[in-house]
């Protein structure tokens, strides 16, 4: 009942979202939040990722993991539509987000963004203070009054208590993992369901890491998460589940594309991987 | 070699040092309170460039309020809308074109579109120099207003996006407030050339003996025009009051520059 409405505001012809009242997306229904069947994904004439099927958990962490250039990436932006802000993309295929199909005509792709928060690897805070760069998602609702909301955001991104004396002072002042964090803050101000992170802290030391690592894990109360990660210990620490995608290699045409190669808990597949090229990848003698 | 390179320096230098020398010299004799708050009724007689000063700043500022949205709007348009499609392709080739065109031009054109009755049919005035003016400021406008948008990080589009801005949210919200700096500096470099132009005012503003403060219709004053006047007759008072307007329009080019300067060392993208 809670997700049909959750799903219908995704369309376009949906009056706005009423800015007073922007009620939670349901925390603990069971089940999957996205269900990909058959996606395929092309930049022009080169297919990144063929027939991807999968289904991801709602409220536990989801790893993507595999070599570089499997597409982890490329399906990631495919479930809150970050795709098509790439010129040549195409996504074929169907993702349904609370059993909602993300790819239908009606769909207005920007609600789609914002329901879904993301996390990209290279911290981007805005030129702005740390205060406005928390209320820049529920401003653009044409939310008001944010105290409240900016602080708690900063405190399930575990920022509040170094950034509290300095909300006014300018973003691009705090260190890479603040700045980090500041951006998964961020994210959580538009009170997401789902936070896709793309290798959020490959460019972070090991404290901070560790950092945006228990902030992951205190995010499944409220928030299903997928990440993207190209450290296995990384993925075994924090995720749940796991998804190993490979690069099939086509001689003939030399046209790499990926695939999903298997997705299962995540203890599974680093002890008893089903299939000899995941062992071979978490093992390390691959990728 | 750093001999050659030191010589080279010197000689770039050399010509902008002896002008503004020159200028200072000659310019700070003749300027006195008199050349500011004065008239004068032709290079002959005593007086000032009051009427001057009034004309270069009403047209400047008429030209900057018309080429600065225009021309920031455009870029806008541009980096964020257009990108490189044939339109916008155009667009910049025109505006390459526009910015190597003789000032002198620029006032013919207006000219023959604005001020005889074969085109508007406005004649002589304030809003025609300036429409001018402004024909010169904006191609500066918009290519550097271009080049600032084009240097905010694509990042910052990115994140924006992944917040469920809209297109024009982000460029509103992110892209335009993380390049303003830039945009300020280009517009006063903008400003800058277009209060120091005389030539396309000659047949657009065409010059006046007085104080004018009609928008249009009535030939408005210029310092550049009146020094024009005053170094082309061999009148002793009309000559010195030309050195104080050069001293007067490099005074407001340099602080206008040196604004933008400061300006654009703050900017953090
Ligand atoms: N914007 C794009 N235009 C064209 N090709 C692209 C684009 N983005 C990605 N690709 C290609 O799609 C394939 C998958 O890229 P993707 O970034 O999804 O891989 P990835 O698994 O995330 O790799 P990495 O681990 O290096 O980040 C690669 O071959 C890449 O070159
Ligand atoms: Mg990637």
């Amino acid at each position: 009942m809670q997700l049909a409405t959750a799903a219908a505001r995704l369309r376009r012809d949906r009056a706005p979202r009423q800015a007073a009242s922007p009620s939670r997306p349901a925390p603990t229904t069971t089940g999957h939040v996205f269900e990909v069947e058959d996606v395929s994904v092309r930049y022009g004439d080169f297919t990144a990722v063929r027939d991807v099927s999968l289904t991801i958990p709602r409220n536990e962490i989801t790893a993507l993991i595999g070599p570089s250039g499997c597409g982890k990436s490329t399906i990631l932006r495919t479930l809150n539509r970050m795709n098509d802000l790439v010129d040549d993309a195409s996504v074929q295929g169907t993702v349904r987000y609370n059993g909602e199909d993300i790819y239908a005509p009606d769909v207005d792709p920007v609600e789609v963004r914002r329901r879904i928060g993301m996390v990209f690897q290279k911290p981007n805070p805005f030129p702005k203070s740390i205060y406005d760069n928390v209320a820049f998602g529920p401003r653009l609702n044409g939310e008001r009054d944010l105290d409240g909301l900016v602080e708690e955001a900063l405190v399930r991104a575990a920022l509040w208590d170094e950034v509290r004396t300095k909300l006014r002072s300018p973003a691009l002042e705090l260190s890479g993992g603040q700045q980090q964090r500041l951006c998964i803050a961020r994210a959580l101000a538009t009170r997401p369901d789902v936070i896709l992170m793309d290798e959020p802290a490959s460019a972070l030391d090991p404290i901070a890491t560790h950092k945006i690592e228990d902030l992951m894990r205190s995010l499944r109360e409220t928030c299903t998460v997928v990440v993207v990660t190209h450290n296995m210990q990384q993925a075994s620490r924090v995720s749940d589940w796991t998804a190993f995608f490979s690069v099939d290699v086509d001689d003939e045409q030399g046209m790499r594309t990926g695939e999903l190669v298997e997705l299962d808990r995540t203890d599974a597949i680093f002890t008893e991987a089903s299939d000899p090229r995941t062992e071979a990848y978490v093992t390390g003698r691959m990728g | 070699m750093a001999g050659v390179l030191g010589a080279a320096m010197v000689l770039a230098v050399a010509p902008l040092v002896v002008i503004l020398w020159q200028v200072i010299l000659n310019g700070g004799a003749a300027m006195s309170w008199e050349f500011l708050s004065s008239v004068e009724s032709s290079p002959r007689d005593p007086g000032g460039y009051l009427h001057g000063i009034v004309g270069t700043l009403y047209m400047t500022g008429i030209a900057a309020t018309l080429s600065i949205p225009i021309g920031i709007l455009a870029a806008t348009y541009l980096v964020e809308y257009g990108r490189s499609g044939r339109f916008a392709n155009t667009v910049r080739f025109f505006t390459d074109v526009m910015t190597g065109v003789p000032s002198i031009f620029v006032g013919l054109a207006i000219y023959a579109l604005l001020v005889v009755s074969g085109g508007a049919g406005l004649g002589f005035g304030t809003f025609v120099g300036a429409a001018a003016l402004a024909t010169i400021m904006l191609p500066i406008v918009v290519r550097s207003s271009e080049e600032m948008l084009n240097l905010v990080p694509a990042d910052l589009r990115t994140a924006s996006a992944g917040l469920g801005a809209r297109r024009w949210q982000t460029t509103v919200k992110v892209v335009l407030p993380a390049a303003a700096p830039g945009l300020i500096t280009g517009s006063m470099l903008a400003i800058a050339r277009g209060a120091g132009e005389t030539a396309p005012l000659v047949l657009t503003a065409l010059g006046a003996r007085q104080v004018v403060t009609a928008f249009q219709g009535t030939p408005q004053a210029d310092i550049g025009l009146l020094m024009t006047d005053g170094f082309s007759q061999p009148f002793e008072p009309g000559i010195e009051r030309a050195w104080a307007g050069g001293l007067t329009l490099i005074i407001v080019t340099l602080l206008l520059t040196i604004t933008a300067r400061f300006i654009a060392a703050r900017r953090k993208v």
